[in-house]
């Protein structure tokens, strides 16, 4: 085989790279360059830098360091048995990629994943090395995210803790059993037990030590992690249930969840539909939920038929309607957990109407210019000068909200 | 008596705080005055009655951040709604607080648009690698071209980022220098550039691989990259045959066959450690 240039191997790792769906460069800790010895700066909110037409921001420059792997996990491209093109970078073509593009203010910074190679420890220690080139030599200080391998020597995942801004293991399937039966050479409880020892170390590095100084930021942006969608039979209340546990055991930055996609050359373990966008949608709604609403994943199941979401209207709202007697709820005395349950009210909305009330009660229309969605809010509030009567009840209220029945197209 | 100060291109923001302090503190009506941009004609009519002197004034803190943003605004009478709000200001402290209050609404809409402008400022601009032979700096030049005047305010987002690098970006009437390390800006017109560079090729590969056919979501795409940035992104051009070619690929994946392993999946599978069987009945909840 000849041996492929720069350019080849970019295509063959970026297309490997595109299935995990984080792209987050936001959250971490202040860095700039201004002092003209290296190059980059991080500022508290991440920056896409482009977009593809699947709608996805391209912040990070996301690509394997190899796409050669000894597992050989069913929804996965770069399973051992699949007969993907396989290609390797070397350090130097990792290093030139992310500061040539970050120079041409293309990206934020680097995403590196791999496919396991020989062994978790050699292909970690390979890694580590990709990012102590990029901070050490090169004074790299934009963003670093490294997919780290569960089953490697926590030595290793110190160094890329140290190293890297974000840190991720995938669990990829939301029931154990769902990776045993699919990715037969991961194990659910390692990657837990790796997800704990992350976790433990940035408390610990938060800690004073006796003279009052911290320790180095271990992975300051925080660990993430990615369920696939409508590979298993999983459904949306295990998925949340899954998440809960993910968010408060090892309180994990965010977890992602990415719809199953028709890969090339896929195995015949599993269903080459077409990817369930909707539900995952709903997932990252019913998931905003849970960490900035205050709602618990039991509640949220509540209002599913079968544990599915519902596809037509939001969670939120599917929970206001299967609620109604809390409702209607006054824009003007409620408390803020309340308001926050209002569909049509965000987080943002609801802050402006606890600080704009303070100047006197609110009508309908102030609701409007502070930017609440009031015609979704209608049937579930009463304000100065609006009460929605029977609206709340009537039987009819849902189909208000679930969108028209589509005409079958002719052709 | 009609004031009518006049703002410049550059530093507009200091002259616009200089001269409606002035007017502010000395009880001026919003309606006695004519804020505008300096035109170059200007200097035939003057610039209305002599400015009183600034009397000792104070502002709510919030107020400062929100006047950069606004004074930047190309919308019709931005600033004279941010000379509305101060005076009102004065008597109402917590004013800004009150996003029900139209005029607040409309000043704060204003800053958002400011600020968007400026966040797809930090995304959009594409730097071209043009150091000559020789340079001990690596030199780089971009076009931009923003929708509000943010060229002062958006400059320090880029020295943080690029120091050790001298650049240049260009919009159509000001031209932002960053040269060993000194920051400068001249407002000068310029015409649209068309530049390119050899890195672009590796990007452009990058941009096409990381698209996944099978989740084409378009208006996703243009809500947040609207098509006026598309002329001056080196990947735009890609897009139209990326959406044009989805489905066809989607369909192929779907109806190739599933292949038969590679001869070395057999053997690297035999080789795996075995797993210790993971203990059963683990708690699902």
């Amino acid at each position: 085989m000849a041996k492929m240039n720069l350019q080849e191997k970019l295509a063959v790792l970026s297309d490997a790279a595109k299935y995990d769906a984080s792209c987050a460069s936001s959250g971490t800790t202040r860095r700039n360059s201004a002092g003209g010895k290296g190059l980059g700066s991080t500022e508290g909110s991440g920056i896409c830098h482009a977009y593809t037409p699947d709608g996805r921001c391209i912040s990070l420059l996301k690509i394997l360091m190899t796409n050669f792997c000894i597992y050989d996990c069913a929804y996965c491209i770069n399973r051992v048995s699949s007969q993907v093109q396989r290609a390797r970078f070397t350090v130097e073509e990792v290093v030139h990629l992310t500061t040539e593009f970050y120079r041409r203010n293309y990206i934020e910074g680097l995403f590196l994943s791999s496919g396991i190679i020989k062994s978790p420890d050699d292909t970690m220690a390979d890694m580590v090395r990709i990012a102590r080139e990029l901070r050490e030599v090169h004074h790299f200080r934009g963003y670093i995210h490294l997919k780290t391998i569960p089953d490697a020597a926590p030595e290793l995942i110190e160094q890329a803790g140290l190293l890297a801004d974000r840190l991720s293991m995938n669990v990829e399937l939301p029931t154990d059993a769902g990776l045993r039966t699919y990715a037969p050479e991961k194990n659910a409880e390692e990657i837990r037990r790796a997800m704990g020892r992350v976790h433990e170390r940035k408390l610990a590095a938060r800690e004073q030590t006796h003279s009052g100084r911290r320790g180095a930021k271990f992975a300051p942006a925080g660990q993430s992690t990615q369920l696939i969608v409508g590979a298993d039979g999983a459904n949306d209340a295990t998925i949340l249930q899954s998440s809960t546990r993910l968010y408060s055991s090892y309180k994990l930055k965010r977890v992602y969840y990415s719809a199953f996609s028709p890969i090339p050359d896929s195995t015949a373990a599993l269903p080459l539909i077409k990817p369930p966008l909707v539900r995952e949608h709903r997932l990252y709604q019913a998931d905003w939920l849970m960490r900035f609403y205050g709602y618990e994943a039991t509640e949220i199941a509540s209002a599913t038929t079968g544990g599915m979401l519902d596809l037509t209207v939001d969670p939120k709202l599917a929970w206001a309607l299967a609620n109604r007697q809390v409702f209607p709820v006054d824009v003007n005395r409620a408390g803020k957990e309340m308001l926050l349950r209002v569909p049509g009210f965000g987080t943002k909305s609801v802050a402006r109407i606890l600080s704009a009330r303070r100047n006197g009660a609110l009508g309908y229309g102030d609701l409007t210019r502070i930017g609440a969605l009031v015609n979704k809010a209608k049937p579930f509030i009463t304000t100065r000068d609006w009460s929605p009567g029977s609206m709340t009840d009537a039987e009819n209220l849902r189909a208000r909200f679930a969108p028209k029945p589509e005409q079958l197209s002719l052709l | 008596m009609i004031y009518a100060p006049r703002l410049p291109r550059l530093g507009v923001f200091d002259v616009w705080r200089d001269a409606a302090r002035a007017l502010a503190s000395n009880d001026v009506a919003a309606d006695s005055v004519n804020w505008a941009m300096e035109e170059a004609c200007d200097t035939l009519f003057g610039q209305g009655a002599a400015l009183p002197a600034a009397r000792a004034m104070t502002v709510p803190k919030e107020f400062i951040p929100l006047a950069k943003l606004v004074c930047a605004s190309r919308a019709t009478g931005a600033h004279d709604l941010l000379y509305r709000v101060l005076l009102r200001c004065r008597n109402t402290p917590h004013l800004l607080n009150n996003r029900a209050d139209p005029q607040v609404q409309q000043l704060t809409a204003l800053a958002k648009h400011v600020r968007r402008d400026m966040h797809k400022m930090k995304a959009f601009v594409r730097f071209r690698e043009v150091t000559p032979q020789g340079s001990n700096r690596r030199q780089f030049l971009s076009w931009f071209e923003p929708d509000h005047r943010i060229e002062e305010l958006i400059a320090g987002f880029f020295v943080r980022r690029f120091a050790d690098m001298d650049w240049v970006i260009v919009t159509p009437e000001v031209t932002t220098r960053f040269d060993c390390g000194t920051l400068s800006h001249e407002a000068l017109a310029s015409d649209r550039m068309a530049l390119s560079d050899d890195t672009e090729d590796l990007w452009r590969t990058y941009y096409a691989n990381t698209f996944n056919p099978a989740r084409l979501k378009i208006k996703a795409m243009q809500s947040e990259m609207p098509k006026k940035y598309w002329k001056n992104l080196p990947e735009a051009d890609l897009i139209p045959d990326m959406i044009a070619q989805a489905e066809a690929r989607v369909l192929q994946m779907q109806q190739t066959a599933p292949t038969v392993p590679p001869l070395r999946a057999a053997r690297i599978l035999g080789r795996l450690p075995a797993r210790p069987e993971q203990a059963r009945g683990q708690k699902q909840d």
